[in-house]
Formats: structure tokens, C-alpha cells, sequence
């Protein structure tokens, strides 16, 4: 397999809180091949965002990364200069947010705004500027795109800010877009609308796209493959067909059965026991399911937990000493 | 003691002694307080004695803070001062609490007519420097203590019934006063029991911010000769008697009434912002 | 353009009201105006009637009214009894001493709070932080004609820098040619470095004083309205989008701060021109203040009718300001 685009080795981040540090990720690892979408799943606090914001950069303050790398094309941008990052950033690897209309600037136009971006990346005269802007919208299918140049957010519908979000994104043609739940706060027509936009742009540009989310039936239908996290954990990788059909780890299997969409009888619905543990214990145990699982054994508890690939199964990993 | 009174002396302690400031604030208020009850009583010399032999002295060891041009004990004077002060503050900001409050709250809750009539009256009164309307609030009623009082009430008034008219639309909607609508409770039941008590807190605050800056307004009415009069120890005119000392040198004269006001404010908007810690915590800087 | 003039009407209701408050303030309030108008206390009984013919105090109150109403509107503001000018005129002959003067101290707190509040909210928890907290609960504790007072003991007696607080001009210099009425302008213009320098010298502390009083909400306003801008989500895209450090502080966050804090210049300059009558009586300024104290020390009111109407006019007009400003940098408000 050639070098896949993003490579993240066992990622270990802390937030720094008055009360003690929060173990928000622990040895996080996962890879994402040239112009393949992987989606990252899990529960609100699982640490998908956290693990999109520590790739890009753009963790805040508070956030300590204890170990771990993060492979761009083969190179560690945790141990790029400052300048290096900053200049990556945007222009080989782009991030979009969950609420397109509070992740613009609501007083600077959207034209104004994708040319920022152009002009800070690949500085030109202001005509080529424009036209580049230009060909940005009308690359996610901005119908008028001369007559939105001037437009502001609040003039648009919340699926037009998440295009220019696209747009933002994609305007200096990145290797790898992260998606940080684009499409929770747009309705079920528009989340179609932009996840197919994503998907035909992703394809055309040979793109590698991390799409995180907590909604697994979107993400079965776009990802080639699914990463399960839980708990700053995680627990399972493998293609989206075969993990749907038969997941192996325990807490992915109960994640498959609280969806409608993807459980053949409603009445096999069921609910996940337990919530999420407090991060902020010193005594967590190796893995951070075990308190809520029902197959925990007592090699469960017996050191570190890490991802192995699954015998007969070269494209699985999994975390797990009791899988199904 | 009740779980609740015991939950809020708790809260009280945390902030008080959880943030020095807000300890100072309270030491500082309780002191001024102190001084403006028992000053009259205690301080070594007669505020009014005139002394011509001893004028503008230093401050030396008989007099701490030296004399002013007619020789009179400056330490005595200003501390003396702090009643006077402290009643037209306090005054003008209670009448204007009061009444701004109940004003607001009764135009927030039935709006219509008499609301869009008092809004109008306020921007009014708001399209003047407030300072500006006060004096000549002053110059119109008549040069005394009480017209700066009512003046400095008067220009106070806009913030308390804004404030009030603002809480009031809010909840006057909400679901506990339709409940006891429901339940047969009237009008002026509801804004008395459940909507007024609930206000309590915002213009608690409000009011010990304004405190401080009617006691500037009543000084700085007081140093432009509005108000209160000659001989009478007062921070305003204390100022404005020492002002023409000060290209001179004499500068005790202005400076420690100056010191007092200055002091006395300051412990008024630490006060303010150790009540928000108190009261709200949702409103904390 | 039609939106400026729309909002321009709507302020006519309130301008009409401070109309007739001006009026009501010295008509129906206790005492008897024709006393206060009249301009020798030791007048007889027939003397005073006589006055009160002449100036229309014995007609019906809406009668008054309208006689105020008409004389405004032809931009009579009655006369000064203590200087035998018409209002309108003394006021036209100060007001540039008081424009001057708060322009200057506009300008200076707005070139230090500004950028005082924004490396505020840039640098949580660091020297400048704690600085301009300070400077904020001091500055609004702190009464103006004491500072005023502080400043020239400081600064005249002590050091020594700054020239005697007799008012705009050393009494051995004269006066530049009135063109805008600005000393410092106008000596410019008439070709004379050396006066418009002394007119300087002889602002700054005053404008200082005045400046100091602005500082503390402009630099608190600016302080939060930074540091809230800063957590907005728009921010994180544009850190996400690789922009420079420059461009999100100048652009992104300190343009988007502007709106609230050009908000709180408004009021400010509203309480600047409240402190600006003690200002000028601290330091002998010879501006609309002054002339505004002078006519009630001598029971003389026509001018401080004037004076009100002109200070609620100037406020007006400076909250249509502010308005407009804001309608520019933020297309979301509607005008």
C-alpha cells in the first residue's frame, strides 16, 4: 500500500483543567489512504473532534499532546516549525465545521473570504485572485457565483454557507479534507445535497476525506471505511460493509443496534447501558468500555490495549481481548 | 436553619473570601458607614471652627490633614462629610430605585398606551448628558440639598426603568405566571408576589453600581457650587474650595476630600461586583 | 442614503421632547420665572411685572410655548442677561473651545484604549491584562475635577511641564485669526507653528483629564468585545484556513469587536460631555461649560436653555453617528 495520506500514531492528548488533567485521547491510531473517505464514529465526547482538531493544528490552550504522531504524506507535522504549519494548514490539509453559518464571519463577505484564504496560500494580483474565487464557488456548485461574491452569511441558507465552507476548504486543492459533522445542523435534504457534493469532489480530485460523526447510517453510506472511537479510544477500523455486517467489538456491535436505519425490526433497537467514564480518573482501565460491557474477562484488565489487525482479516483492526 | 439560608451563607462565604476583592469591598463599606454614624461624634476637632492663625497648614501631627484656607481642620471636615455624602446618595438612589422600578416593571408588564408613553419620556431624558440635566435640574428647582437629591434621582431614573421594563417583559411570559393565572391569581398579584421579588437581584446590583455614581454626580454638582452651601463639610465644595490652592502647592486642601470620593466610589463598584458574584453568578466578568 | 434620512426622522420625536423639557424647566418648575429672568434682584414689584409682560409670562402656558417654538425655529434663543449677546451667539463663540477640547481627548482615549483593550484580550492573565483592569475600575471611581486637579498638581507644580491652567492660551499670546475657531488649527493656518504648539500645551491637560474619564469603559468594552470575538467559531475557521496571525487579529477579530465598542463610544461621548462643564471650570476653559455654570451662578437661564438644547442636539446627533458606523462595518444591522 502506498504511503497513506494521514498516519496517526498512537495520539495521547490531555486537557489541562483546574481540577487535573482530562485523558481525552489515548493512543489513538489510524490511517487514511490516498483518495479514500473514512468516517470516524462515536458518541458525542468520544474525542473524534478532538482528534480532527489535534491533526489540524488547532487545539486550544488547555490541550496537552503527550505522545504520539501525526503523519502527513510520510512527514510528522507535530515536529513541523511553526511557519511550516501554519503554511500546511489550509493549503495541504483543510478542516470544515458543524455549524456553517457561525463558522464564517458574519461581517466580512464570502467572496472576501475565500480570497483570504487564496491570496494568504498563493499570493497574486487581484484579478487572478477573483477568478480563482470565482472558479471556487463554481466548483461546489454555486449557482451566480459573481452575484455571491458580495454576499454575506446571513443573506444565505445554511446549506450555501457549508459550500462556501467547501469552498474555503478546498480552494488551494488540499490532499485531505477533515469533516468535522458537516451536515448535523442542516435538514436530512441538504445533508444529501452537501454529503454528495463532498463525495463527487472527493472522487474528481482523487481527495482523501475524514468525515466524523455520530450518525452511523450517514456514515455507512459514504465512507469506504469506518474507524469506531470510544472514549478517547480507538476500538475498531475496518471497510464499512464488512463492519456493518459483522461488527467485532462489543461496544460496535451495540452502536449498530441503537440505529433504526440500519436494524431490520425496530424491536431490536436497543439503548447502550452505561455513559461515557470521567475522563479525569487516574484509574481507568486499559479499556475504557470494560465498566459498561457485558463480555468483560479479567484479560480484559491486563495491560495496555492496542489496535491488531484481526486474523484473516488483513483490513481490520481491532481493540479488543473478548470480541464477538 | 433551613437547607436553603444555609445554601446561601454558603455561597456567601465562597465569594467573600474566595476573592479578596470582594472582602475589601465589604471591609471598606462597612468603614465608611462606621464613619458617617459616629464621625460627628468622634473626630478631634470642630469641623466648622475657623481658625485664622493656623490656615493652610500642612498636614502636620495636630491637624493629619492639614488645614484649608480658613484654618479648618481638613481630617474632621472629611470625615464629617461622609454623612452628608452618603445621604444624598443613598437617597437619590433608593427614590430612584424605587420608584424607576416600579415604573418599569408595571409599563413591562401591561406594555400598551402608558408603555410607549414613558419610553418616549425616557429616551427623552437620555438625549441629554445626564450630568448636564442634573444641574440644570438643580439651577431650576432651586440651590439645596434635597434638589440635588431629587435631581440626582431624577437623571437615575432612565436606568431603573429600563432595567425593570426589560426583567418585566421577559418573565411576564413565562411559565410559572401563566400557572398562576391559571390558578386565579390577579394581576397585580402576580407582579407583587411572584414578578417583582424575582427583579430583586438585577437592581441590587444596579443600585450599588449607581451608588457610586451618584455620589460623583452629588460632588460634582456640589464643586460647581450647585447644591450644598458653604460652610457645610461636604467632598464637592471641599474640592472646589482647595482647587485654587493647588497651582500653589497647598495641595492637602483638595486632595483628601478628592481621596475620599475617590475611595468611597470605588468601594461602591467592588460592592457592585462582589453583589453580582453573590447574587448571579450567570453575570460574573 | 433614504435609511440615514429615515433614522434622522426618527430622532425628531425625541428632539421634540427635548425641546419641551428645555422649555418646562424653567416655565413650570416652582418659583417665579419672571424673577429669574429678570436681571436685578433689587427690582420693584412693577418692574417685575414688566418683565414678565415683556418676555410673555403672563400668557397661557401653550401660548408660551409656541412663542418658544417659533423663536427657536427662527434660531432665536433669547438673550444673555449677563452679557447682552443673544444665546445663540455666545454659544457660536464657544462651542469650538469645547469641540476642541473633546475632540482631542476623543481622539487620545481612543488611541490608547483601543489597542489597550485588544492586548488585553490578546495576552489573558499578562501585565497589560492586569493593567487595563486597573485602569478601568480606577477610571470610573475616579471624579473628574479631582483628577483634573491631581493632573495639575502633578504635572504643573511638581514637574513642571505642563503651562499655568489659565485656560486656552498663554494671557502675552494672541489669539490666531478665527477661522474654525480651533486655536491650533487656526494658527496653522495663519502660518504660526509657535502658537498652535502653545494651544497644544495648553490642551493637554485638560484633555487628559477628560481623556482618562473615557479610558475605562472604552478599554473595558474593547477588552470583551476582543475577548468574546476571539471563542467565535469564525475565528477557528480562519486559524483552520492557515490566515495569518495579523489578518484574524486586525480583520477578523478586532473589526468584528469594533461594533459593541463604537456602541460604547457613543455613551461615552455622552458622559464626555457631561464631565467636559467640570473640566472646563478646573482649568479656567473658556467653552460652553463655562458659559453654562456662569449663567446659573448669575441667575441668567436663557443660556442654559441654550446650552441644554445644544448638548441633547450634539447627543442625537452623535448617536446617528454611531449608527451609521455601524450600519458600515456590519451589514447585519439594519439602519
Amino acid at each position: 500500500m502506498s504511503t497513506p495520506v494521514l498516519s496517526v500514531r498512537d495520539l495521547t492528548v490531555d486537557f489541562a483543567t483546574r481540577r487535573g488533567p482530562v485523558h481525552v485521547l489515548d493512543g489513538v491510531s489510524f490511517d487514511v489512504g490516498a483518495g479514500e473517505i473514512m468516517g470516524i464514529i462515536g458518541e458525542s465526547g468520544s474525542g473524534k473532534s478532538v482528534t480532527a482538531y489535534a491533526v489540524m493544528g488547532i487545539l486550544e490552550h488547555a490541550a496537552r499532546i503527550r505522545s504520539g504522531e501525526i503523519l502527513f504524506e510520510g512527514q510528522d507535522v507535530l515536529k513541523m516549525t511553526r511557519r511550516r504549519r501554519d503554511a500546511w494548514r489550509g493549503r495541504d490539509a483543510s478542516i470544515i465545521f458543524q455549524n456553517p453559518r457561525t463558522a464564517l464571519n458574519p461581517i466580512r463577505s464570502v467572496g472576501a473570504q475565500i480570497a483570504d484564504v487564496i491570496s494568504r496560500h498563493a499570493p497574486a494580483p487581484a484579478a487572478e485572485i477573483r477568478a480563482r474565487t470565482l472558479e471556487a464557488l463554481r466548483q461546489v456548485r454555486i449557482p451566480d457565483p459573481e452575484r455571491r461574491l458580495r454576499a454575506y452569511p446571513f443573506e444565505l441558507s445554511g446549506g450555501l454557507c457549508q459550500r462556501i465552507g467547501i469552498a474555503i476548504a478546498l480552494a488551494c486543492r488540499p490532499r485531505l479534507l477533515i469533516a468535522d459533522e458537516p451536515t448535523t445542523g442542516l435538514d436530512v435534504t441538504t445533508q444529501a445535497v452537501i454529503m454528495d457534493l463532498i463525495r463527487s469532489l472527493a472522487r474528481e480530485r482523487g481527495l482523501s476525506v475524514v468525515l466524523i460523526t455520530h450518525d452511523l447510517a450517514l456514515a455507512s453510506e459514504y465512507c469506504d471505511r469506518l474507524a469506531i472511537m470510544h472514549a478517547g479510544h480507538v476500538v475498531e477500523i475496518a471497510p464499512t460493509a464488512e463492519l456493518i455486517a459483522r461488527p467485532h467489538h462489543p461496544y460496535a456491535a451495540k452502536l449498530l443496534r441503537s440505529v433504526p436505519s440500519l436494524v431490520d425490526e425496530l424491536s431490536q433497537l436497543q439503548a447502550i447501558e452505561g455513559s461515557l467514564p470521567d475522563l479525569r480518573r487516574t484509574d481507568l482501565p486499559p479499556c475504557r468500555f470494560a465498566e459498561r460491557c457485558e463480555r468483560r474477562t479479567a484479560a480484559c484488565d491486563a495491560g495496555r490495549l492496542r489496535l491488531e489487525p484481526v486474523a484473516g482479516q488483513p483490513s481490520r483492526l481491532l481493540a479488543c481481548r473478548n470480541p464477538l | 436553619m433551613t437547607p436553603l439560608m444555609r445554601d446561601r451563607l454558603d455561597t456567601v462565604r465562597h465569594v467573600l473570601f474566595g476573592n479578596p476583592l470582594n472582602l475589601l469591598a465589604f471591609g471598606l463599606f462597612l468603614l465608611i458607614l462606621l464613619t458617617a454614624l459616629l464621625a460627628p461624634a468622634l473626630v478631634p476637632h470642630d469641623p466648622l471652627r475657623t481658625n485664622a492663625q493656623s490656615a493652610l497648614q500642612g498636614p502636620s501631627a495636630r491637624f493629619w490633614f492639614g488645614t484649608d484656607q480658613l484654618g479648618r481642620d481638613i481630617f474632621s471636615r472629611v470625615m464629617v462629610a461622609t454623612r452628608l455624602d452618603l445621604l444624598i446618595a443613598f437617597g437619590a438612589v433608593i427614590l430612584s430605585g424605587m420608584i424607576g422600578s416600579l415604573v418599569g416593571a408595571m409599563i413591562g408588564f401591561w406594555g400598551g398606551f402608558w408603555d410607549g408613553v414613558v419610553s418616549r419620556l425616557v429616551d427623552v431624558l437620555m438625549a441629554f448628558p445626564l450630568f448636564v440635566l442634573a444641574m440644570a435640574l438643580v439651577a431650576a428647582l432651586g440651590n439645596t440639598v434635597v434638589n440635588v437629591v431629587y435631581a440626582t434621582a431624577v437623571v437615575n431614573l432612565p436606568f431603573y426603568i429600563r432595567l425593570a421594563r426589560g426583567e418585566m417583559r421577559v418573565r411576564r411570559s413565562l411559565g410559572y405566571v401563566e400557572a398562576a393565572r391559571v390558578g386565579g391569581s390577579g394581576d397585580w398579584r402576580i407582579l407583587t408576589r411572584f414578578l417583582m421579588p424575582a427583579m430583586a437581584a438585577p437592581l441590587v446590583i444596579q443600585a450599588s453600581v449607581n451608588l457610586g455614581w451618584a455620589v460623583l454626580n452629588a460632588a460634582g454638582l456640589s464643586f460647581l457650587g450647585l447644591g450644598v452651601r458653604p460652610p457645610t463639610p461636604e467632598w464637592g465644595i471641599m474640592v472646589a474650595e482647595g482647587a485654587r490652592y493647588i497651582s500653589s502647592g497647598q495641595w492637602w486642601v483638595a486632595v483628601f476630600p478628592g481621596l475620599a470620593l475617590m475611595v468611597t466610589v470605588f468601594t461602591f463598584n467592588l460592592m457592585g461586583d462582589a453583589l453580582r458574584d453573590i447574587l448571579d453568578p450567570r453575570l460574573r466578568t | 442614503m433614504s435609511r440615514i434620512l429615515i433614522r434622522l426622522a426618527s430622532a425628531v420625536p425625541t428632539l421634540f421632547g427635548v425641546v419641551i423639557v428645555t422649555f418646562l424647566l424653567t416655565r413650570v418648575l416652582p418659583g417665579d420665572p419672571a424673577v429669574f429672568f429678570a436681571s436685578n434682584p433689587s427690582m420693584t414689584a412693577e418692574d417685575v411685572d414688566a418683565v414678565r409682560v415683556s418676555l410673555g409670562l403672563d400668557q397661557p402656558l401653550l401660548v408660551q410655548f409656541r412663542i418658544y417654538l417659533v423663536d427657536l425655529l427662527h434660531g432665536n434663543l433669547g438673550n444673555s442677561l449677563s452679557t447682552g449677546q443673544t444665546v445663540a451667539a455666545e454659544l457660536a463663540r464657544r462651542l469650538p473651545a469645547s469641540a476642541e477640547l473633546t475632540l482631542v481627548a476623543f481622539v487620545l482615549a481612543i488611541a490608547v484604549s483601543l489597542p489597550l483593550g485588544a492586548v488585553a484580550a490578546l495576552r489573558p492573565r499578562s501585565l497589560v491584562d492586569h493593567l487595563s483592569r486597573v485602569i478601568a475600575t480606577l477610571g470610573v471611581s475616579m471624579p473628574t475635577f479631582v483628577t483634573g486637579l491631581l493632573l495639575i498638581f502633578l504635572f504643573y507644580f511638581l514637574i513642571g511641564w505642563a503651562p499655568e491652567p489659565i485656560g486656552r492660551l498663554d494671557p502675552f499670546m494672541f489669539e490666531p485669526e478665527r477661522v474654525t475657531g480651533f486655536y491650533t488649527i487656526d494658527a496653522l493656518l495663519e502660518g504660526d507653528p509657535a502658537a498652535a504648539r502653545a494651544a497644544l500645551a495648553q490642551m493637554m491637560l485638560p484633555a487628559i483629564t477628560t481623556a482618562l474619564f473615557a479610558l475605562a469603559p472604552l478599554t473595558r468594552m474593547t477588552r470583551a468585545a476582543m475577548l468574546e470575538v476571539l471563542g467565535s467559531e469564525f475565528i477557528r475557521t480562519a486559524r483552520a484556513s492557515g490566515l495569518g496571525r495579523r489578518k484574524i487579529v486586525v480583520t477578523y477579530a478586532f473589526r468584528n469587536a469594533m461594533v459593541p465598542v463604537v456602541t460604547t463610544m457613543g455613551m461615552t461621548f455622552s458622559y464626555m460631555l457631561g464631565a467636559n462643564v467640570l473640566v472646563e471650570q478646573v482649568f479656567s476653559w473658556p467653552g460652553v461649560g463655562a458659559f453654562a455654570i456662569d449663567s446659573i451662578i448669575n441667575l441668567d437661564y436663557a443660556p442654559l436653555q441654550g446650552f441644554m438644547l445644544m448638548m441633547a442636539a450634539i447627543f442625537i446627533l452623535v448617536n446617528l453617528t454611531v449608527d451609521v458606523v455601524i450600519a458600515l462595518l456590519d451589514p447585519r444591522a439594519a439602519l
